[in-house]
This record gives C-alpha cells, sequence and structure tokens, in this order.
C-alpha cells in the first residue's frame, strides 16, 4: 500500500449559503495522478482551491503527509498549481517567470540558471528564457506555467483545467506531455476537468464529482466499465439507462425481456438501473438476438457507425463497425458481462450519494 | 475624408481654437517685446531672483504635494482592489464625491477651516489642544492641493489595480512568496503604469496652480502660477507667455524622466 499524501477529511465548504462540499472525504496516494472530474459547479475546483490553500474549508481539515495544513497560507505549503488561466507575469520575461519561486525561496543564482534551463527543457521550450509572455501561444503559456511550477520540485502538483483554453489537437499533444512529466518527475498530480475523456486518458485515479459529493473514486476502467450510479453512468461516455428488475441473481428483466447478468446480491424482484455502453450492444439478424427492432437513425463516426434502434419501445444507442441502414430490422442482445446493475438512487438528493471508503 | 473621419470634427474644431491657436499666440508672445520684434527676454526672465525663486518652490510643492497623494492613493488602491461589489462602488462614490463642488469653493471651505481662527483652531481649543497656525504658509497651499488633486492620483491607481488578475496573485503565493513580496514583486510593477498617470495629473496641476496659492496662502505664497497669472493681469502678457513656455519646457522634462520607468508606455501621457 502506498503512502498517503493528501488527505481530506469531512471537508465542507458553502458560498453564500450554497453547500459546494459537503462532508468530503478523499485521499490521494503518493505518486499517483488522480482526477477530480464532474460538470462545472461539482466542486473539483473547490476542492483544488482548499489543497492549494487558496479556500479555506468551513469544516473538516486538511492533512499533507499526515500534518494538518488547514490554516497554512499558501506559500506555506509545500505544493504548487498550474492555474486555469496560466496566470504568468507579464511583468518578466518567460525566464524570470520559472526562476520566480526559487528567487523567493532564495537559491543561489547558478543553480536557478540550471533549474530553469532544465525546466524550459522538459516542457520543450529550450532556450526560450528572454522572450515575453505575451508573444506565446497558448499551448506554450501552458507550458511555461507548468515549468514555473515544477522547478520548485513540489511534491504535489495541483492542476486546474490547465487544457481547457486549448485547441483539440494541442489538448491531445498536452494530455501526452503531462503523462510523460508525471513519469519523468515521479510526484503526485492532482486534476480537475470537466473532459471524461481527458480524465480517462491520464488518470490513475479518477474521482467522479457531482454536486459537492464524490460519486464514485476508482481506476478509468473500473469507473468507464462499472459505474456505480446513473450519474456516473451517464456522465463518463454515452450509455443506455434502462429501468430493469432484478429477477433474481444473474437475471434481470429489461423491457419486459430477460437478461442474464453476472450481478448477484441485489435481492428478488428488486427494481434496479441497468447501464449498457452503445458498444456492448450487439446487432444480429430479425429473430437471433433477444429483442428485436428497427434502425432509426445512423451518423457514421469515422471509427465506427453509431445507430439508434427502436425496440421494446426503448430507443437503444448502438455503436457497431457494421453498418444497418435506417428501416432494417435488427435484432440485439448484451453480454451478460456487459449489463451493468446499479441500485436505483432513492431520491433526487440520492443521485449524488457519498461513497464509502 | 470618409463619413467615419467626421466624427472627429468637432473635437478637431476644439483642439484649433482651445489649443494649438492659443499655443502659437502664446509662443509668438513668448518671443515677441511689446514692439513685437524677436527677443529671448521674455525667456531669460525667470532667471530674475523673484521669479527662479517662485520657480522653485512651485518644483518643491508640486513634487511635495504628488509623493503625498501618492502615499495616499495607493493604500486606498490597494483596498478597493480587494473589496468587493456594492462596496467598492461606495468608496469610489465617496472619493469623487468632492469633485462634485466646486473647485474654488471646496479651496475657500479650506480657508475657513484653517483660518487663526477657524473651525479647526475652535475645537482643538475647545478639547484643550494647542492651536495651529499654517494659513497662509506652503504648508496650506499643499494641503489644499493634495485635497484638490487625490481623486485624478486615486482613479487610474485605482484602474490598473482592478485590472490585476487575482490569479497572479495566488499564482505568487503559490510560488511561494509572502504578502510583502507580492507586492513589491507582482503589484507594484503591474501598477506602474496607473502611477505615472496619477503623478502626470497631479504633479501638473499642481505644477502651474495660481487659485490654490491665492486662497490658501493669503497672497504671500508666490508660485510661478501667481507670477504669471499677474504678469498677464497688469497686461504683461509678453513676460506671461514666456514665463508659460519655460513651465511648459520643466514640465515636459519631469514626464520624460517619469516616464523613464515605464517601459510599456501604458501610462504615458506623452
Amino acid at each position: 500500500m502506498e503512502k498517503t499524501i493528501v488527505e481530506l477529511r469531512n471537508v465542507s465548504k458553502s458560498f453564500d449559503n450554497e453547500m459546494v462540499l459537503d462532508d468530503l472525504c478523499l485521499s490521494v496516494k503518493e505518486n499517483t495522478f488522480l482526477t477530480l472530474l464532474g460538470p462545472s459547479g461539482c466542486g473539483k475546483t473547490t476542492t483544488l482551491r482548499i489543497v492549494g490553500g487558496f479556500t479555506k474549508p468551513d469544516t473538516g481539515i486538511v492533512l499533507f503527509e499526515g500534518k494538518d495544513i488547514t490554516n497554512l497560507p499558501p506559500n506555506k505549503r509545500h505544493l504548487n498549481t498550474v492555474f486555469q488561466k496560466y496566470a504568468l507575469f507579464p511583468n518578466m520575461t518567460i525566464g524570470e517567470n520559472i526562476a520566480y519561486g526559487l528567487k523567493i525561496s532564495g537559491k543561489s543564482k547558478s543553480y536557478i540558471e540550471d533549474k530553469v534551463k532544465y525546466a524550459l527543457k522538459l516542457v520543450n521550450l529550450d532556450g526560450f528564457e528572454k522572450r515575453d509572455v505575451s508573444l506565446l501561444s497558448g499551448g506554450q503559456q501552458q507550458r511555461v506555467a507548468i515549468a514555473r511550477a515544477i522547478v520548485n520540485e513540489p511534491k504535489v502538483l495541483l492542476l486546474d483545467e490547465p487544457l481547457g483554453a486549448l485547441d483539440l489537437k494541442l489538448r491531445q499533444d498536452m494530455q501526452y506531455e503531462l503523462i510523460r512529466l508525471k513519469n519523468e518527475l515521479g510526484i503526485t498530480f492532482i486534476y480537475v476537468t470537466h473532459d471524461q475523456e481527458e480524465a480517462l486518458t491520464m488518470s490513475d485515479t479518477v474521482v467522479v464529482m457531482n454536486k459537492g459529493y464524490i460519486q464514485q473514486m476508482g481506476t478509468p476502467e473500473n469507473i468507464y466499465n462499472e459505474p456505480e450510479n446513473a450519474f456516473v453512468a451517464t456522465f463518463i461516455g454515452d450509455s443506455n439507462i434502462l429501468d430493469g428488475i432484478m429477477l433474481e441473481d444473474r437475471l434481470v428483466e429489461i423491457l419486459g425481456v430477460k437478461f442474464p447478468c453476472v450481478d448477484e446480491g441485489f435481492g428478488r424482484n428488486k427494481p434496479v438501473d441497468v447501464v449498457i455502453r452503445p458498444e456492448d450492444v450487439v446487432l444480429a439478424q430479425p429473430g437471433r438476438g433477444r429483442m428485436d427492432g428497427v434502425v432509426t437513425h445512423l451518423i457514421f463516426k469515422g471509427v465506427h457507425y453509431e445507430m439508434e434502434v427502436m425496440a421494446g419501445g426503448f430507443e437503444w444507442l448502438v455503436q457497431s463497425t457494421v453498418c444497418h441502414p435506417v428501416g432494417e430490422e435488427v435484432s440485439l442482445d448484451v453480454d451478460p458481462f456487459n449489463i451493468q446493475i446499479m441500485n436505483k438512487p432513492e431520491s433526487e438528493d440520492e443521485e449524488a450519494v457519498p461513497i464509502d471508503e | 475624408m470618409n463619413k467615419r473621419k467626421l466624427l472627429a470634427g468637432p473635437y478637431l474644431a476644439i483642439v484649433l481654437c482651445g489649443t494649438i491657436i492659443p499655443l502659437l499666440a502664446i509662443l509668438y508672445y513668448g518671443f515677441t517685446d511689446r514692439a513685437g520684434q524677436f527677443t529671448l527676454a521674455n525667456i531669460t526672465a525667470v532667471t530674475e531672483p523673484e521669479n527662479a525663486k517662485a520657480l522653485g518652490l512651485s518644483l518643491l510643492l508640486a513634487l511635495i504635494c504628488t509623493v503625498i497623494c501618492l502615499l495616499l492613493a495607493y493604500p486606498i488602491g490597494l483596498l478597493l482592489r480587494r473589496t468587493k461589489g456594492e462596496k467598492k462602488g461606495l468608496i469610489i462614490f465617496v472619493l469623487i464625491l468632492p469633485m462634485w463642488m466646486n473647485f474654488l469653493l471646496r479651496t475657500m471651505a479650506w480657508k475657513a477651516l484653517l483660518a487663526n481662527t477657524g473651525v479647526i483652531n475652535a475645537i482643538l481649543e475647545a478639547v484643550g489642544l494647542p492651536g495651529i497656525n499654517i494659513i497662509n504658509t506652503p504648508a496650506a497651499v499643499v494641503l489644499g492641493m493634495v485635497y484638490d488633486f487625490l481623486p485624478f492620483m486615486i482613479l487610474p491607481i485605482y484602474n490598473v489595480m482592478i485590472k490585476i488578475d487575482n490569479s497572479l496573485i495566488e499564482a505568487a503565493q503559490d510560488l511561494g512568496s509572502n504578502g510583502f513580496q507580492v507586492l513589491t514583486r507582482i503589484i507594484l510593477p503591474l501598477s506602474v503604469p496607473g502611477i505615472i498617470s496619477g503623478v502626470t495629473m497631479v504633479f501638473v496641476p499642481a505644477m502651474t496652480t495660481f487659485a490654490i496659492s491665492n486662497i490658501l496662502g493669503g497672497g504671500k505664497i508666490y508660485l510661478i502660477g501667481n507670477i504669471i497669472e499677474q504678469d498677464f493681469l497688469m497686461g504683461l502678457r509678453q513676460t506671461g507667455s514666456g514665463l508659460s513656455l519655460v513651465i511648459m519646457v520643466f514640465i515636459l522634462i519631469s514626464m520624460a524622466l517619469i516616464n523613464k520607468f515605464d517601459k510599456n508606455g501604458e501610462g504615458s501621457m506623452l
């Protein structure tokens, strides 16, 4: 078991009487890439700012390597932040920006020079020391912001939607860069994003948040394949969410049709939510599958075709590399392993349940 | 001339009538004698002891006034940077409020307040403190200048302060700076354009004022503005114009010195 480096215990925070975080508990293991993922207003940025020291929690404590740092100002914390809008100092050159933290901590001139050079090399901006901040592109500014943070050798690097302002291609390049950086530096990354693809691509651990609660925490595969509730299922990727009845262990009834599955322990005749990913729906000739239906929409997506199939009164989202034109009669089936069963939320708020550690 | 250029027409008319023609007139009078012959006597008049002394005093008082305004306005700018919403509006409103009153009236009010038998001394006497006798001294003139020109220092400083993105402050803290380092390394350099605008807008009118020194100096404090005013009142428009040109040169030199601090030229008035 790896060491916990950052821990939030029972942290709550509200702004203007609006609860942003409610009794949040989170522990971050050393040397992981942890992503806080959720829609805007879910509390992910607030969580990051509490770790960084820019926002004080109303209740609860923040631990860093086991020590309480709740009331420590940002400049006394051994972590650095990459801000959403880069926040480069416009009155300094790129070299001076990167050297800033080292200068403040009183490092020698030659040490600073070497470190700045090294950091620029790390983010592929060799020789940019003397350039002006305003002459950089968004992607370059972001690299400088990252260099400025990592040059101080923080134990934890906080990143607040750092790629949000970049275009798609650049964002993808930067994702690989960040993974490379993390592996080279061997430090802990806490990353905030609303982009599920980004979260799945880069993270060791994904924390899905909604309405100030953690919805689910796990590896990207775990989050994608076994969402614990309908919110996670819809937020991460496309999915078909259906009402079902768990007839008995390993058998669920969906739209009046019995589907074998692999889940147990829900009891008998229990209403549940069923999640089926569109790529897990298998299309066959009519009569060969479990339910018959008609293709109503067809879109070519490049890697696959995306279809909507009306079957059992439900419009199924289906992804397949085989094209079935609109109007074609098909039959659909799902492998038992690909049926994900979830308890129904007990109330609207319950959609946002705190998970057990 | 296209239609959009026509929009500048009224302003051009004002500049022509209000700036260029008078300036040319001053140039003409400044370099001619009463007979209309070219002369440098009006310019060299500044070396006469009385004029040189007034110019020196003007520079000194304007400098003191500018420094005091800066010392008062900067902390207010810092305060306003952190204040939010309605409260900020209220503070700005209160600071601007005196400007709604006629400038001469405000200065007269100070005369009444500062007079040896005035309001302030009456209050001081009532609570058993020694009175102050600064009316008709340079101190009273500086006080009046500071009071009248302070908003011109606050507004440009406030303007640059609110534009400093909070994430820059947070980034500086994140990189280990304490409050003092944030101020000296981030906020101060970024507010230089505002400081320069403010200094210009206070220093220039303080340098040329004659009304404040007339009212609060009791006719005993001669600033260069007073000398020029008197020259014109007495019909010595050639000498007045010559001295005006000299002040302009002094102001231009001062501004050039100040602007040396402004790398980006954002606050430049020249």
